[in-house]
């Protein structure tokens, strides 16, 4: 199912789920290049234009509303297994999105519904009382982005120690490279 | 030296084995080099494969991969080793009987080589545990692993048994067990592996130099070029290095200097 048709199906049969986004324009070349207001400058040759990192074209839903699609999706389109969920951090849109794949068991292509939360507050419900391989899933993604997931039966860290402190794979998270420290740092 | 072994081998034609003590201990002790079974990442397959029939490190009869640390006299610390395997990896070399050595192999091990910047790789696994022998390479091949041996057999003959630390009255040290902060591993409430700061040389070096911070580099004749291994930097702490760069004090970033005319700029 492609992404056009769910979305139409999604705003066909559970009204108010989608979020609504920027959707990404072809370009000449066949390339992706952001939406633009209106007035589409060509860029010279050699120039990009500026990269919308939120336009996209896949389902975005509510995060609130998320085990309501998913349940959708599984019971009535007949998507059963959830592959996989990763977080993915826009950190100068203050925007971090969380990726669900969901694919037939007898095989064909996924399907991906996206859920964004700001940056400051990521808080999106479980999908582990529904899907228990969403657990270590959810687990790694509050671990390494700090997204809470309210309803998950155990949500601790599982790549760090408990005692870390830190989201380490946000895009601000310091990196180690050795430098000296001059006296006015620290 | 050299009269003795042309006695000794003169001897042997006639059935007369004469050697050392200290010789033949060391003999047999380097020909019996019992590595750790244990690996942590793909230097572990390299590992296996030197084990195996091909490269068949029998020859050197170190092919008894000891499953436990208290049977084992080598640690090959092959793979990255993570900040939160580190406190295991002290804690199994703690329980190995002396003598003991260590190889680090590969760059994982010895620096933390392609995740040196990441945020959960040890940066080097010389930073808790003192290392004989380091491989570079990524992974290092079999040979590699051989020839590492074969330099450890090396200085194990080198050994005198009246200077080497193990047979003293020492009292056997036991090496610090890292614990998990929350930024780090720390030990005694200080961080082990700081963000910035520089490592200078390991704080411990190799049993020929015994186990008390040497200071020296090994080849004190090589100029070094590094700010890292100049022995001039003061430190600050034993892994960090105090104050600015020289290169960055000096401004010398190694770009053609702009002159700015100060006083054309104040008569406009």
């Amino acid at each position: 199912m492609s992404s056009a048709e769910l979305k139409e199906r999604l705003a066909r049969d559970l009204p108010g789920v989608l979020m609504p986004t920027r959707t990404r324009t072809p370009t000449s070349n066949g390339g992706e290049a952001a939406a633009g207001d209106g007035k589409t400058a060509r860029p010279k040759r050699g120039e990009h234009a500026p990269v919308d990192l939120l336009a996209t074209d896949d389902a975005v839903v509510y995060p609130d509303r998320l085990p309501e699609v998913a349940r959708y999706v599984r019971d009535v389109l007949g998507y059963q297994l959830l592959s996989n969920i990763t977080a993915v951090d826009y950190l100068v849109d203050g925007v971090i999105e969380m990726v669900y794949h969901f694919f037939h068991l007898d095989g064909g292509p996924e399907l991906v519904i996206k859920t964004r939360v700001p940056r400051d507050n990521p808080v999106v419900p479980s999908l582990t009382d529904e899907w228990p391989g969403a657990n270590l899933q959810e687990r790694e993604a509050f671990d390494l982005f700090g997204v809470v997931f309210p309803g998950h039966p155990n949500l601790t860290r599982i790549y760090m120690w408990d005692e870390f402190e830190g989201w380490p794979m946000r895009k601000d998270f310091p990196k180690q490279g050795d430098k000296y420290f001059g006296e006015s740092e620290e | 030296m050299s009269d003795d072994r042309d006695i000794q081998l003169e001897a042997e034609k006639q059935g007369v084995f004469l050697t050392t003590m200290q010789r033949f201990y060391n003999w047999g002790r380097r020909s019996s080099v019992w590595p750790l079974s244990f690996g942590l990442a793909c230097c572990a397959i390299e590992m296996m494969a030197t084990g195996l029939a091909r490269f068949d490190l029998a020859r050197f009869g170190a092919e008894m991969f000891r499953a436990s640390p208290r049977q084992a006299d080598l640690m090959i610390v092959a793979g990255t080793v993570t900040k939160k395997m580190a406190p295991q990896v002290v804690r199994l070399y703690n329980q190995m009987p002396e003598p003991r050595y260590v190889i680090s192999m590969g760059a994982c091990a010895t620096s933390g080589g392609p995740f040196r910047d990441g945020y959960n790789v040890l940066r080097g696994i010389d930073l808790l545990i003192p290392v004989d022998v380091y491989i570079p390479g990524c992974p290092p091949r079999p040979e590699a692993l051989l020839h590492a041996l074969m330099t450890l057999q090396k200085q194990i003959d080198a050994q005198r048994l009246n200077r080497v630390r193990w047979y003293g009255k020492r009292e056997a040290k036991e090496y610090p067990v890292p614990a998990f902060g929350k930024h780090g591993l720390e030990i005694d409430g200080k961080l082990v592996d700081p963000v910035g700061g520089l490592p200078l040389i390991s704080p411990y070096t190799s049993p020929t130099h015994g186990e008390m911070r040497s200071g020296e580099i090994e080849h004190p004749e090589l100029v070094r070029h590094f700010p890292i291994m100049d022995e001039t930097v003061e430190l600050e702490s034993p892994n960090k290095a105090k104050g600015v760069a020289p290169e960055i004090r000096h401004n010398d970033l190694k770009r053609p200097a702009v002159e700015v005319d100060h006083a054309r700029d104040e008569q406009r």
